[in-house]
């Protein structure tokens, strides 16, 4: 078997995950509008169209958008009002919005002349752009997903060390109670742990309690895999050496028996990170996640519960649509990591 | 027989488990049913003191979870608040919902995935298996959520299935016993076919990676080498052989699909678990969440000890002490 395709989809999806996260990291830059600002009078407007050609057929260098009337007799109650033009404008200066929550900065991507609008992936009950608030949203859910994923697997390797390296009754202990953990469906385990948490608290702290709680829930299985790696690292001849030569137990773990589990952290991480986003999202729709304003990929799911958007605002489903081939990217790379583990062991 | 008695005794103790961890975690919540009532000024403080007393939520915790578990074991699961009567009762009807659903769907599941499974084993590398390769993939990555969401679209744009619940409003007057069951079936359709496919990209490349595995060894190809015919080798030598994983697997997936079940119940109104503990979740209706994530537990070991049955009667190896 040849290590060349593995590693090349391994950098693709890598590389597809870098530049997506990076643009979530970025939201404020290229999101034109702030996550809170509403636009009343646009509620529920379909996708701007972002046209070159004018309606005399002249082709324009610079981008435009036409402004929406109102047209009940529409499926959307919106249509293009073409005597309208606005053009796009590239790097203005427009909302202010802090960088990584500390760097206040104004810089956006693209933004049209007032009074128009872009909506490029629409607009919600409230006029809201659809496409800033994933771009802001993707920093909540993106956060939690990464950090929850983080602690459990952290919390995964300590037990999971612990377990295998000392076996006995330590191990028998510990692998029950991750037993435990997964004798319970996950959904029914997070709301079960959900509830005992109090219903109403600050966003900060919610968003906290939401990764600890996905993050205590999911170590059991990277436990379970990170111990049965450590019982057969433990065996191999330069750790029994390692012993021998008077090794204390924290430096064979630390340099010979954990450096062994690394791939199958790796591969947890990937394969845990979009099931904790997933997790976030499913909890903030069903109403116990993240509050409003502050927007996550739940709460920009939870307007389809209503039957009108449903049926006639099909933009609704289009942040849903762009998670497909981010979770694909995470499987992928899980999957090319998991070939590689069995190309170098073999 | 040591195994199976191994493998009971083990179910129980882990309910027990359960159990423990359910209750403590919904005691340690803050705030109760009664916290509603609270801000009604025309209610008194005494008049609140009192209705905890007479719910028993101001003893100590032991006592609650002792009496909460022996009121289990009479089938009544500690008393709803929220619906003013035994839990136990309530929870029935929803687990048999959930039970109803979450059994089609696997069936449908299995019944799906054996042949694909086998199919891409045996043609493996050849079209059949990139295609159901890709097609595996894609569905795994394709939220729950959104694939709900869309059959409960196409159920409300085509009408040709009702949009959610289990029964028609109407149906419950005068109707015969088959147009009841008619009247469920095309409800149980959307769920079950959105939770089977849920359920089936695992399946699949399980069933065919173990009939990979199985028609890769020794005694197929000496099979082969008789001239023994296909059929005869995949379906009599390779699929026993390649159960016992499987058997595992079908354990292993409760799980996962009684969770998708319960979001698929919310979207689409299925009256199953799913709905009523979020509901009682949002009312701090605490019985009724203990009692719903036992069922849960339930269901789920239960399904693990019919595998380990069905591994007993499959695998004779395992029968070996």
């Amino acid at each position: 078997m040849t290590v060349g395709p593995h590693r090349r989809k391994l950098w693709i999806a890598l590389a597809f995950l870098g530049v997506f996260h990076l643009a979530v990291f970025c939201a404020g830059f290229l999101a034109p509008y702030n996550f809170a600002a509403q636009h009343r009078d646009l509620a529920f407007a379909p996708p701007t169209r972002v046209h070159f050609i004018d309606a005399r057929g002249q082709f324009h260098l610079r981008p435009f958008v036409y402004g929406l009337r109102y047209a009940p007799e529409t499926p959307s109650g919106f249509a293009p009002d073409a005597s309208a033009v606005y053009p796009l404008r590239f790097f203005t200066r427009g909302a202010p919005y802090k960088v990584a929550g500390v760097f206040s900065c104004s810089l956006h991507l693209f933004e049209v002349d007032r009074p128009g609008r872009i909506f490029l992936l629409g607009s919600d009950a409230y006029g809201r752009d659809q496409l800033s608030r994933f771009l802001y949203g993707g920093q909540l859910s993106l956060l939690a997903g990464l950090l929850a994923a983080g602690l459990s697997v952290g919390v995964g390797i300590l037990i999971g060390a612990l377990a295998g390296f000392y076996g006995g009754w330590l191990d028998e202990l510990l692998m029950r109670g991750a037993e435990l953990f997964l004798a319970l469906p996950w959904l029914y385990l997070l709301l079960a742990v959900r509830s005992a948490l109090p219903l109403h608290v600050a966003e900060s702290q919610v968003f906290l309690l939401l990764i600890c709680v996905m993050g205590l829930i999911g170590w059991s299985r990277p436990a379970r895999l990170i111990r049965g790696a450590v019982l057969s690292a433990r065996e191999r001849n330069f750790v029994s050496a390692a012993r021998g030569f008077g090794a204390s137990d924290f430096f064979l773990l630390r340099r010979h028996v954990l450096p062994q589990t690394y791939g199958i952290v790796l591969t947890q991480l990937a394969l845990l990170v979009p099931q904790f986003i997933l997790a976030e999202v499913t909890l903030t729709f069903l109403g116990l996640g993240v509050g409003e304003p502050m927007p996550s990929w739940g709460s920009l799911f939870s307007p389809l519960q209503q039957y009108a958007v449903l049926v006639s605002d099909w933009w609704m489903f289009l942040p849903a649509v762009i998670l497909i081939p981010v979770f694909l990217a995470y499987y992928a790379a899980a999957d090319a990591m998991q070939e590689r583990l069995k190309t170098v062991t073999l | 027989m040591r195994f199976l008695v191994r493998r009971f005794a083990h179910a129980v103790l882990l309910l027990f488990a359960v159990s423990l961890l359910s209750f403590a975690l919904l005691q340690l919540a803050p705030g109760d049913f009664f916290d509603g009532l609270r801000l009604d000024p025309e209610i008194s403080a005494q008049t609140i003191d009192g209705l905890r007393a007479q719910y028993g939520l101001d003893r100590p915790l032991p006592v609650r979870y002792e009496r909460w578990l022996a009121s289990a074991l009479h089938g009544q699961l500690g008393f709803s608040l929220a619906y003013r009567s035994p839990v136990g009762p309530i929870l029935r009807e929803r687990a048999r919902n959930t039970l109803l659903l979450t059994g089609t769907a696997t069936i449908l599941a299995w019944i799906l995935a054996i042949p694909i499974g086998i199919w891409t084993a045996t043609a493996k590398g050849k079209w059949p298996d990139h295609i159901s390769g890709l097609a595996t993939s894609t569905l795994l990555t394709i939220p729950d959520l959104l694939l709900f969401l869309l059959l409960l679209l196409l159920a409300v744009r085509t009408g040709w299935f009702p949009a959610g619940g289990m029964v028609s409003p109407a149906g419950d007057a005068n109707v015969t016993f088959w147009a009841r069951v008619w009247d469920i079936a095309r409800h149980l359709v959307l769920p079950a076919a959105g939770l089977a496919v849920v359920a089936l990209p695992m399946l699949v490349r399980h069933i065919r990676s173990s009939m990979i595995d199985v028609l890769g060894s020794p005694f197929i190809r000496a099979a082969r080498a008789h001239g023994i015919r296909r059929g005869r080798i995949i379906f009599r030598y390779a699929l026993p052989a390649a159960a016992n994983p499987l058997i595992s697997l079908f354990g292993l997936s409760i799980a996962g699909l009684l969770s998708a079940s319960a979001l698929a119940e919310v979207v689409l109104s299925w009256p199953g678990m799913g709905p009523l503990l979020i509901d009682s979740l949002l009312a701090r209706d605490v019985y009724v969440v203990a009692g719903t994530v036992m069922f849960a537990a339930v269901f789920l070991i239960g399904g693990n000890l019919l595998a380990d049955l069905l591994l007993f009667a499959f695998d004779p190896r395992i029968r070996v002490e």
